[in-house]
């Protein structure tokens, strides 16, 4: 990327979860328009991260900075983060029975608004984003997450990022718990908000996502270090060989 | 009425204010009968022969003291909390105005306003059939939409009832709680005064909801209303009771005795949304009969009293008989609120569900004290029971107190009983959407009350979400 401007960067990132640290030391800078995604075996670290980026009261920045179109994010709650542009689309989606989809997507619009700004185009937006990610429209009136399939859950992910467009996001195991038609139909979600303004950082153990969202950049991921980076290929590498060659190399670098 | 509307949408939009402003004003009022604080058989007299009442209800009163002043408080709820009420130091009986106006014209302005700014003849315009205001001891509005008249359906303030039409009174008053059965009837028997009284003709559906609407003005005062609804053979009603009273420092006592009567394939849904200042002792009993193929319904809203115990009961006394009771409180700083419900199962095939939900937020306590009962003879029973309870901040209190007496074993029942706390990640998941933590708090607990607020009349949903914001503000101390 010869674009020198940035738009979502970290540096130095450390973690802790209940006193132990599960990250340690990471940095990654993503320009408008790229596509990054960190790779790495379960336990590595990334939930992690990008909880503790968003702002998860339970993950602990112990040090390091970050920031989003260069304002400091760190000082800000988690509401401000994302009003401030950054979304995290999570792993395992949390249930809130009684609250209708329509109810919080409208509720959730409404603060990145302001509270008196209108909204008299919400349910036509509303009705058009859940027609482009074929997402029935009986789910409006449903309660959030409530007893959805896990495809389900991550379709309403990728439809209210789509609804908040934010800046930057970062989108945590996406990808699981999706047949193979879902997982096309996200991904056409994903590709359509991705443009030359935002930045996406995809966190996953797979790389089946990056056959249908290509990214610029793959970050490998372990024991809480982002320890190779490298293009498209490397997801490749990594789908056909595992992981274990990438701690072997480690191993061999540690001991020369 | 364009203007009323208008308020309304700002009352909506301006979330902010709190119970004091909103509907803890107090009116300055010349009562046009205040008695001295306390109760003796003296002010018992004085209460039966203000109100001219025949002998038999006045012997009714003197006995139901003697039956107060001999039973001990309980002993469950809060001991400490009931050990607060002075009964010397109370108001047994105030009368506001010479008499009941059937025109919001001819009710005194401060009256009146206090009502208007309930929004009672607002709510009455738009869809109710009938309404019935209270303040303090006796009703001072009471209309019925015309219609409703010529179908032959009585709707009156029980004083009226007794003079109108005694002989159904006579039949009825005591027959489903009788002044026996507990301290606070034995009072609310002995003091009582306003009160709805519904008769519905065999085969009539009361398509509209009919209201009363209870204030207390007064600080040390004593609210003893007395209500009995029946439902002749194959009819339907709706009644919705709304509560309210101002802020004082000292406190004032609610004792309410609601009997219900369902005859055969006769359907009763008994709404209340009570809204209390955190002043108010709410002790309340409430009891349903039911039977052949009958339904009674209670969906019971506690929110605010300093304690409420209060536990709506259905006797399920015909075969098919059907119960069901949804209840909900919420118990802020300083507040106790011990609900609950108490099902009989007493002829075969009758079946009850019981859906309690509570919150706790602060030092609030809420408890769910329950009874199912099933007699020998009632082959067949379906019962199930839930209870669910929601704690916000970690020194909010919920118990659970569900007792089964089942003495047949023809009988499916379930229970289940869950108690929950604002989880950390359930804020999260929120907030990383944009939402502050405070309304994030709230429209979980919203989402908690749902199944009890998809049951409300729309407009009283919309209040319901209202008091909600009120109670949640200040986020969790």
């Amino acid at each position: 990327m010869t674009d020198n401007k940035t738009l979502f960067e970290f540096k130095d990132i450390h973690v802790e979860v209940e006193g132990k640290e599960i990250v340690s030391g990471v940095s990654l800078s993503i320009a408008p328009g790229e596509v990054h995604a960190i790779m790495g075996p379960n336990g590595s670290g990334k939930s992690s991260l990008s909880n503790a980026l968003m702002g998860h009261p339970s993950y602990t920045i112990t040090k390091g900075r970050a920031s989003l179109d260069g304002k400091d994010i760190l000082p800000m709650a988690a509401d401000e983060r994302s009003r401030a542009g950054l979304y995290l689309a999570f792993q395992y989606p949390l249930a809130i029975p009684g609250v209708t989809v329509a109810n919080f997507m409208r509720a959730a619009l409404q603060s990145h608004r302001g509270k008196d700004a209108d909204m008299s185009d919400f349910r036509k937006l509303f009705k058009a984003e859940m027609k482009a990610l074929n997402i029935d429209l009986s789910f409006a009136t449903r309660y959030l997450n409530d007893g959805f399939s896990g495809g389900e859950k991550k379709r309403i992910e990728i439809l209210q990022m789509s609804m908040l467009n934010p800046k930057m996001a970062l989108l945590d195991e996406t990808d699981s718990g999706l047949d193979i038609d879902a997982l096309k139909v996200v991904s056409e979600g994903i590709n359509r908000f991705q443009n030359n303004e935002k930045g996406l950082l995809l966190v996953t153990h797979y790389q089946r996502l990056l056959n249908y969202v290509k990214p610029d950049q793959v970050h490998i991921m372990m024991h809480g270090k982002l320890v190779k980076t490298g293009g498209p290929e490397l997801a490749l590498k990594l789908e056909e060989l595992g992981y274990d060659w990438v701690e072997e190399e480690l191993k061999a670098g540690a001991g020369a | 009425m364009s203007g009323k509307a208008k308020n309304k949408n700002n009352d909506i939009a301006s979330l902010g204010e709190d119970y004091a402003t909103k509907y803890g004003f107090h009116d300055p009022v010349d009562y046009f009968h205040k008695g001295a604080k306390g109760l003796n058989h003296e002010v018992v007299e004085m209460i039966s022969r203000m109100k001219n009442e025949p002998r038999w209800m006045s012997d009714i009163r003197h006995e139901a003291l003697d039956i107060f002043v001999s039973k001990p408080m309980p002993k469950w709820g809060s001991t400490d909390m009931l050990a607060e009420i002075d009964f010397d130091n109370i108001y047994y009986f105030m009368k506001p105005i010479d008499s009941k106006k059937d025109s919001w014209d001819d009710v005194p302005d401060y009256i009146k306003n206090t009502f208007d700014k309930l929004g009672i003849p607002e709510a009455e315009q738009k869809f109710l059939g009938g309404v019935s205001a209270q303040y303090e001891s006796e009703v001072v509005y009471h209309s019925m939409k015309e219609n409703l008249k010529k179908q032959g359906i009585i709707f009156l303030d029980m004083d009226s009832a007794l003079r109108e039409h005694p002989e159904i009174v006579r039949e009825y008053f005591g027959s489903v709680i009788p002044a026996m059965d507990n301290k606070f009837s034995a009072l609310n028997t002995a003091v009582w005064s306003g009160g709805s009284f519904i008769y519905v003709p065999p085969g009539i559906d009361v398509s509209a909801p009919l209201q009363a609407y209870f204030r207390i003005n007064a600080e040390n005062m004593g609210q003893f209303e007395r209500t009995l609804i029946i439902a002749d053979k194959g009819s339907r009603i709706h009644y919705i009771e709304g509560c309210t009273a101002p802020v004082y420092s000292s406190n004032s006592l609610h004792t309410a005795v609601v009997e219900v009567i369902a005859k055969e394939d006769a359907s009763i849904r008994y709404t209340t949304i009570q809204n209390w200042a955190r002043n108010i002792f709410n002790l309340v009993t409430k009891r349903a009969s039911v039977y052949k193929n009958g339904t009674v319904e209670w969906v019971d809203g506690n929110m605010g009293s300093r304690l409420t115990m209060k536990y709506p009961c259905i006797q399920l006394l015909g075969e098919g008989a059907r119960g069901e009771i949804l209840s909900v409180a919420f118990a802020g700083t300083g507040q106790h609120q011990d609900a609950g419900a108490k099902v009989i199962h007493a002829a075969p095939n009758t079946s009850s569900r019981i859906t309690s939900k509570s919150i706790s937020k602060d030092n609030g306590r809420a408890s769910y004290r329950g009874l199912v009962k099933v007699y020998k003879n009632a082959h067949g029973t379906k019962t199930s029971v839930e209870c669910d309870a929601l704690l916000i901040g970690d020194n909010a209190r919920s118990d659970t107190y569900p007792t089964m007496e089942i003495d047949n074993d023809q009988v499916k029942v379930e229970h289940e009983a869950r108690v929950s706390k604002v989880a950390e990640d359930q804020l999260f998941y929120l907030t990383s959407r944009g939402l502050s933590e405070d309304d994030a708090r709230l429209l979980i607990v919203n989402g908690f009350m749902e199944p009890f607020t998809k049951e409300l009349p729309l407009e009283y949903a919309v209040e319901l979400n209202r008091l909600l914001e009120l109670e949640m503000e200040g986020g969790v101390g």
